[in-house]
Parts: C-alpha cells; structure tokens; sequence
C-alpha cells in the first residue's frame, strides 16, 4: 500500500512531496531529500514521527522530497497522504497562531481579494504583505481533480497557521456537494468569509446554512462567517435578489464572467458588452438586498492600463470591488475604488454646505446656485467616510 | 597552525597557503608601507620592431610565456559564463604535464568546472577567485589542495599592485585586437564590453597574452589594453560566447514580492532625499536591483531631473536611461547585456572603467566612496548587520564578492534582501561567514519591513513620521525565525577551505569545510 501527496520538481519552492509505504512490520523509515537539511533535517524528521504516531502508525516508510517546505505544509502532505491508506477521523491541527484569531464585519471593504491557488503554499506565505482587503485560499477551479483531497489539508493548515496580516481570510469552495464537504476542513479554523461558486439557488446558500450551523454546535463556534456567493449562469442571475437575501450571511454577491459569458453562448470582451445586463442586474439585486456588489477579476495581469479602465467602468457602475489574480493589480484596484480627489474636494463642500444649514436651521441646502438634495448629502458623507478610512483624509479634517 | 581573533572576532589562522596573513584590523585601521610591486623592466629590443607579436598558438604562447609548475596564471569574466579561454590554458597545462598551478580569474562560472578534474589531478593546487557552483562545492568539501583566497574586484587590483600575489602569466581574452596586443572589448563578433578587470594583470604580470578571434590591422582603437605591456598575441577561432555574458539576472524582476521591496526601496531613499538633481547611485545586476532603478527612472523623468552618473553593471535599463537623458554618466565596470556593449562602443557618457578607477582602496581614493546609494543582495545579514556574500547558510561557497566589499565605502549602502529565501532567513544572529562589517550596511529593507542601522542616526531621524515599515533588525530576525522556525548550524570540520580579504589585503574571515 502506497500514497503521494505533494509537489516536487526544479521549480516548485516552499513545498514538499511526501510518499508512504505502509510494511507488514518493522519500523517507521524516513528518507529526507531536502536542499535546507543542514539547517531543519532534524525538525522536519520529528515533525513526521510525530504525526506518524498521532495516527498511531509504526511500520511506513516515508520519502519526503521537500523544496523549503514550512511545518503546516509538511504536516498538511504527510496526514493527506496518510488518509489515502488509513481512515480515521483524527485530524492533526498545527497551533492556531494567535495573529489569525481575528473576525471581520459585514460591510468591511472588500476592494480587492486576492486568489491563491489552493495546492501552492509559496505564494501563501507571502500573499498578506501585499495588503489586499482580502485573501482566496482556492479549492475551486486552479486546483486540479486529483489534487482536490491534499488542498482541503493544505487550505485548512494555513487558515491556521501563515498570518495574512490583517486582510480577510476567505475560502472557495468547491461546487455543489463538494463545497459542503469542503465546509468542515475551513469552518473551524477562523474563515472569515466563503466564496460560494456557481451559486443558482437560494436553497443551496440554506444548504450552506445548516451545514455551518452543525459545525458550529458541534465544534462550539462563535465568530461570524460571511459568504459571497459567485453568481456565474444565466440562472443565477435571474436569482439574484433571492441569493442576496437567502440568508443573514450573505455580505456580498460576485460575478464570475468566464463562465457566464460561456452560458450564454458568447465570449467574454474587453468592452464587456455582453455581459452588461447581468452585472447591472446583479448590483441592482446586491444594492436592494443592502450588500456589496463584487465584479470580475481582469485576468490579462501585465495590462495595467486595461485594468484602469476596467476598475473605472466597475465604480461607475455601482460594483464594491473586484477580485485579483496577482498582487499588483491590487494597489490600481484599490486606487481605482478609493474615492478621488476631486471627488473628495466635491463631498467636504457639499458637507460642509450641508452642516452650515443645519447650524442656520435651514431646510434646504444649498452650494453656489444648485440646490442639494437629501441623496447627495448622503454619498458625499460615504465618499468622506471611504476617504478617512482609506487615509486620503485626516479624521479631523472639518476642523481644519 | 595557530589562529589569532581579527577585529570582527573570527578566527584567523597566522598562516595561509605558507605565506603569513594580517589579520582585519577594522575599517581604514591597517596602513601598508613601503612601495607598490614592481615588475621587471623589459626592452624594446626583445620585441619586434614590427608590433607583430602573433603566435601561432595559445600552447606556443603559453611554452613561449615558460609555463612551468607552481605559476600563477591569471583570466577575466568578461565574458561570465561564456567564457573559453581558462578551460584550454589548463588543458593545454596537463598536456604539457605542468603541476601546482594556482589559478587566478577575476571570478569563475559555471562553464569552468571543466578544471575540477585537474583541480583532482594536481594541475591546478589552488584557486586564487570566487568559486560558485560545482568549484564551490568541490572547494567547500575540502578536496582543494590549497586554500582559495577570495577578494573583491578592487581587492584584487591591490593584491597585485600590492605584490601580495604575484602573475606569472595573464591571458587576456579580447573580442578585438592587433598583433601588437593592442585589445579592445567593445567591438568584434564576440563583442563583451569593456576588458577593465585585466589592466592589474596588463601592467604587472611577468607575461602577458592577448588572445583573440578578431585581429585588426594596427592600432586597434580604442585601446583598453595596451599593446605596450603585452608579449605575445594569439588568433583563436572562438575567444568567448557572447550570448553568455547575460548569465546573471539581467532583467527586471517580475515577482510580486521582489518588487514590492524595489519599491520600498526606492521609496526609501526618495524619503531620506538621496534621489535629487545630480545624484549617483550603484545598481547590481540583480531582478531586484534593476527594479530599483526603474522607480529612480520615473522618480526623475516625473521631475524632470537628471542623475549625475549611474556607477554599473550596465545593461539595457541604464542605457535607456542615458539614452532619455535622466543621467548624464554610465561609469561602467562591467557589461551584463549586449545592448550594453553597444552603447559602450556607441554612447560618448558611457564610460569604461576598472577596478582601479572604481575601486582600489590602495589608491588615492576611487569612485565607490562618492556614490550617493549603492544597492546590493546579501546571503544573510545579521543582527549587527555585519553581511555575508559568499557562502550560502549550509555553509558552501556560493558567491564570489564581485565589486560588493568595495561598494559598502558608498554614502548609503541598501540591502535590499528578501526576509528568507525557501525557508531559510536571511537575518540571523551571526553571518556564517563575515564578508562586510556592519558598520558600513546602513540598510535593510525586507518585503516584512525595513530596518536602519542604529549607527545611522542622521536616517533615522530623516525616517521619522515615515509610512514605510520601519523595524529594528532584531525584530525581522524574530519574524524570519517565528515563519521558518530556528535552523540548526551546518557541521563543519577544522580545515580552512577559503580566505576572504577585506579591501585592504587583510582577512575578514575563513570558511571551513563542511561535514555532510
């Protein structure tokens, strides 16, 4: 009986792969291949016989070719290829670092989040210093079939275990089934919020629901887990408004182009011509439901100025954010959401106007010659909002 | 062999390869006296009258040169890992059945484990040279019969002008030529650049050969090396691979987390006011490095300032600079792309220098200590920011020093470094071997935050109030260690496998063999 769990090559880095061979008898072997043995050949070798008893195994032999590979990686090859050959419901969990215990809110800025392959643990480690608003550990599309079972290990180890310095932690699961199996490897280890792909119905969010629901009663869980369900078919998105509202979880609805242009017979343009409907149609359902509207990732990484665009037309047309595939494409995402300067200047007038009519008991505000109504008042108080928050503005700025 | 602490605390053995060692005194503590060395006067009537020293061979010029057992024999990188020319001087070597010979390039490459064979056999005793790769391997495992000396490219210039190593033969591997020895690296087919690292062994070796594939009717123009210090020349068919001289990192690099720190960099300096109207700075060859100079390049273009001169590595980024107008000066050490060789031979503000000019710390001063940032990499750097180049955490020779101890003289000397590399930290309690002494490395800016030497106070308060990440090194050490846990010290036997000399002559530190 033999099982691989991993990746190993020239070029993988911070990742090892890991095969084990359970003997009739003997004695637990491990063979190490590793470029930094010298330095951590003993700590990954206790590491392994640590786990090989918690599973209460004695007689494997173990070939670990590792690339730099951290200990929740290790951890997460050994016990996923372990489960290949034993069944048992033990799960050995590295320490939850104290950093990851954090909750976030509702309405938390949701600009740019930024997809990571969920079987590829280099760019895990370093994704948070590049300060998206949050992180996708992917176990949907960019992980192969085969390696759906190791990612869930890998995915629920660094939900643990790598600090992503502040920014979101979120999940996307697999589809149907599959994502609610999925639920228990991510629900215990401080998700923040689930990315629900190819999401249709209302009843699958329920689904979602009452699965969470279990977990939390059985693993006695407290801290709030938001979704964001993926709108990616024609369906979807005439059920838009009934997804966004199909439970208090949803915070925000996204749209997934590729698939959804490949639904509707047609391809997916720059210009996005075809897809205006649903996306107009999908922030209208998110902004009568009271949640954000989340757009596409634009996925040409080296056109810079394409996303600027592309970020442009998303604000105008009412979406919150959009996902990103690579860390710079972060710092255009978010400077393309924050609100201008212009836009800022325009917002302190009309609040200011507004509080100077306030103090003289007026009804109606006015700046110059142009009336402003009650609505007006309201966005420029949000884009001022944004604009404090985002550090564009001193919090103090009424006073200066 | 009894062993004495230097001024750093390493230990240093009295003695290395019989010849007896100063021990590092501290930064401009050790004084030479008496005269530079001298070779012997040669005369006009030994040569002829013609200017035409052609030889019909590399092995008659090397028989003609008296090659015989325990020589030193000198080569240049300039053409990196392309380079032909020391493979065949050796083999020719162990066909003639010449032992002992200690080889003396300016660096080795990859394309030169060609000689561990007759580093094995007893042709070549020891390497006087950076030894990467394979070498460094070979070396690290103790299987070297000498000890390798490593020095800096302006180290090198003083060790010979110093007399500290004597040549007996240089070979000097030209893209263009005269019979004369006139020689040239910016034009011919295997055109390199500049042939800067070979005006020491052009002016103080005993013999001098000029190889090269293109002979051109006298004078060769320019002249970078001068037919006048040279004794024989020899047409070979292919005197280096061009195409191999890109063999370092030569293009910007694309990794996120790379340019993130290009980035703090750069912000970096704009912040503590280095990037000004007239300034310089020294950018490596590096992904990272060239980044750098990209954001320096908008950062000037953006305020339509010039820099005064670009102190290089040159390749097409900075030449698209001059050729923008943002500098006025590439003074360039060494071409690491073929558009830099073309502007070299075609750009008036590209200029060819060497280590003398640049680097020499036995000299009325150079360039390094007026540049206004040098940017360098490190192996590791520790709480001290005392840094290593050389070796790699497990203990084997990985680097040569390049140009890098002679830089640090700058005004500001910037580490950028990633916090570990494939889990291994770069910050650590002690450098496993020393290579520049902290007080010389004002900072080190990690993708996790930046730290400025606390000698640096002048920074320090110019950092104030600053947005970057501003941390003490001690805590990006903690952080390197809490994501990759603390890693255990490679074995090491009591053999001294290696010397590594500061600028002066003197040894910094040894590296010792390492036990598997």
């Amino acid at each position: 009986m033999k099982a691989i769990a991993g990746n190993t090559g020239p070029k993988v880095r911070s990742d090892c792969e890991i095969s084990i061979e359970l003997k009739k008898s003997g004695s637990n072997e491990i063979i190490l291949n590793s470029k930094v043995k010298p330095l951590y050949g003993d700590s990954i070798i206790s590491l392994c016989k640590e786990i090989l008893a918690y599973f209460e195994i004695s007689n494997a032999k173990l070939i670990i070719d590792d690339s730099g590979a951290l200990p929740f990686v290790i951890a997460a090859r050994l016990e996923a290829a372990i489960k290949k050959l034993v069944k048992t419901e033990k799960e050995y969990l590295p320490e939850i670092i104290k950093e990851n215990k954090y909750s976030t809110k509702p309405d938390e800025f949701r600009f740019s989040r930024l997809y990571l392959p969920g079987n590829f643990p280099k760019m895990m480690l370093n994704a948070g210093i590049h300060k998206p608003n949050g992180i996708i550990l992917d176990l949907e599309d960019s992980v192969a079939p085969a390696k759906k079972d190791e990612a869930s290990y890998l995915v629920r180890n660094a939900l643990r275990q790598v600090d992503f310095y502040g920014a979101e932690r979120m999940v996307r699961i697999n589809q149907g089934d599959h994502g609610i199996e999925d639920l228990k490897f991510i629900v215990p280890h401080y998700v923040n919020l689930i990315l629900i792909p190819k999401c249709e119905t209302a009843d699958y969010i329920k689904q979602i629901d009452n699965e969470i629901d279990k977990i939390r009663k059985d693993k006695n869980i407290d801290y709030p887990i938001y979704y964001m369900p993926i709108i990616e078919s024609a369906l979807g998105v005439e059920n838009a408004f009934e997804i966004a509202t199909a439970s208090k979880n949803v915070v925000s609805l996204a749209i997934g182009l590729e698939d959804y242009t490949a639904d509707l017979g047609t391809k997916r343009t720059k210009e996005g011509t075809e897809s205006l409907y649903a996306r107009t149609r999908l922030v209208n359902a998110c902004k009568a439901a009271g949640i954000q509207a989340i757009d596409s990732v634009f996925s040409d990484v080296a056109d810079m100025e394409g996303l600027k665009e592309n970020v442009c037309i998303s604000k105008s047309l009412g979406f919150d954010g959009m996902g990103c595939i690579h860390p710079r494409q972060i710092e255009v995402i978010k400077d393309g959401f924050a609100p201008k300067e212009d836009e800022i200047e325009k917002a302190k007038k009309i609040v200011v106007a507004f509080i100077e009519a306030e103090k003289k008991g007026l009804g109606v505000v006015s700046l110059g010659t142009k009336m402003i109504d009650p609505p007006v008042v309201k966005r420029a108080q949000k884009t001022i909002d944004l604009a404090v928050q985002l550090g564009k503005l001193d919090m103090d700025w009424l006073k200066s | 062999m009894k062993f004495v602490k230097n001024a750093v605390g390493r230990l240093i053995p009295e003695e290395i390869n019989g010849k007896p060692v100063i021990p590092f005194k501290g930064v401009g503590k050790h004084r030479p006296e008496g005269r530079k060395y001298a070779p012997q006067i040669s005369t006009c009537a030994d040569y002829p009258d013609d200017g035409n020293k052609l030889q019909p061979s590399l092995k008659e010029a090397l028989i003609k040169s008296r090659l015989k057992n325990g020589m030193t024999i000198s080569t240049h990188h300039h053409f990196r890992n392309g380079d032909v020319i020391a493979n065949q001087i050796f083999d020719i070597a162990k066909e003639l059945g010449v032992k002992d010979l200690v080889w003396f390039p300016s660096a080795s490459f990859p394309c030169h484990q060609h000689l561990i064979q007759y580093l094995e056999d007893g042709t070549i005793h020891h390497i006087e040279g950076s030894m990467n790769g394979p070498l460094g391997r070979f070396a690290t495992k103790g299987k070297m019969k000498g000890v390798g000396v490593l020095r800096s490219h302006g180290g090198r210039y003083q060790a010979v002008q110093d007399g500290d190593v004597h040549i007996d033969i240089a070979v000097i591997a030209a893209p263009t030529a005269d019979t004369f020895g006139n020689a040239t690296g910016d034009r011919g087919p295997a055109a390199c650049g500049l042939l800067g690292f070979a005006l020491a062994d052009s002016q103080y070796a005993d013999k001098v050969i000029v190889a090269t594939d293109n002979i051109v009717p006298f004078p060769c123009i320019p002249w970078q090396i001068h037919g006048n210090y040279v004794d024989y020349t020899v047409k070979v068919d292919v005197v280096g691979l061009p195409e191999k001289i890109v063999s370092g990192t030569t293009n910007i690099t694309k990794s996120p987390d790379r340019l993130l720190i290009a980035e703090m960099t750069a912000k970096f300096c704009d912040e503590v006011g280095i990037v000004k109207d007239g300034f310089s700075y020294q950018a490596g060859a590096g992904g990272t490095a060239l980044s750098i100079g990209i954001y320096f390049a908008e950062m000037l273009k953006e305020r339509n300032i010039k820099a005064r001169f670009i102190r290089a590595g040159s390749n097409k980024y900075p030449v698209q600079m001059l050729e923008d107008g943002l500098v006025d000066y590439i003074l360039d050490g060494q071409t690491f792309d073929l558009e830099g060789v073309r502007s070299m031979r075609e750009n008036s503000g590209h200029i060819n220098t060497s280590p003398f000019t640049s680097y020499n710390y036995h000299g009325k001063g150079n360039f390094a200590s007026m540049v206004d940032v040098a940017i360098l990499g490190a192996t590791e750097v520790d709480v001290n920011f005392n840094a290593n180049v050389v070796t790699h955490s497990d203990g084997y020779l990985l680097h040569g020093i390049g140009g890098w101890q002679n830089c640090l003289a700058s005004k500001c000397t910037i580490l950028p470094i990633p916090l570990f590399r494939d889990r291994i930290p770069v910050i650590v309690d002690e450098v496993t071997t020393l290579c520049g002494p902290g007080e010389l490395i004002d900072v080190i800016v990690t993708e996790r935050g930046m730290a400025i030497n606390p000698r640096r106070k002048d920074l320090i308060e110019k950092m104030k109030g600053s947005g970057l990440p501003i941390k003490t090194i001690e805590q990006l050490k903690d952080e390197a260690e809490k994501i990759c846990g603390k890693p255990s010290k490679p074995k090491f036997g009591e053999k001294v496998i290696a010397a590594i000399k500061w600028v002066d002559g003197t040894v910094i530190d040894v590296v010792r063999e390492v036990i598997d």
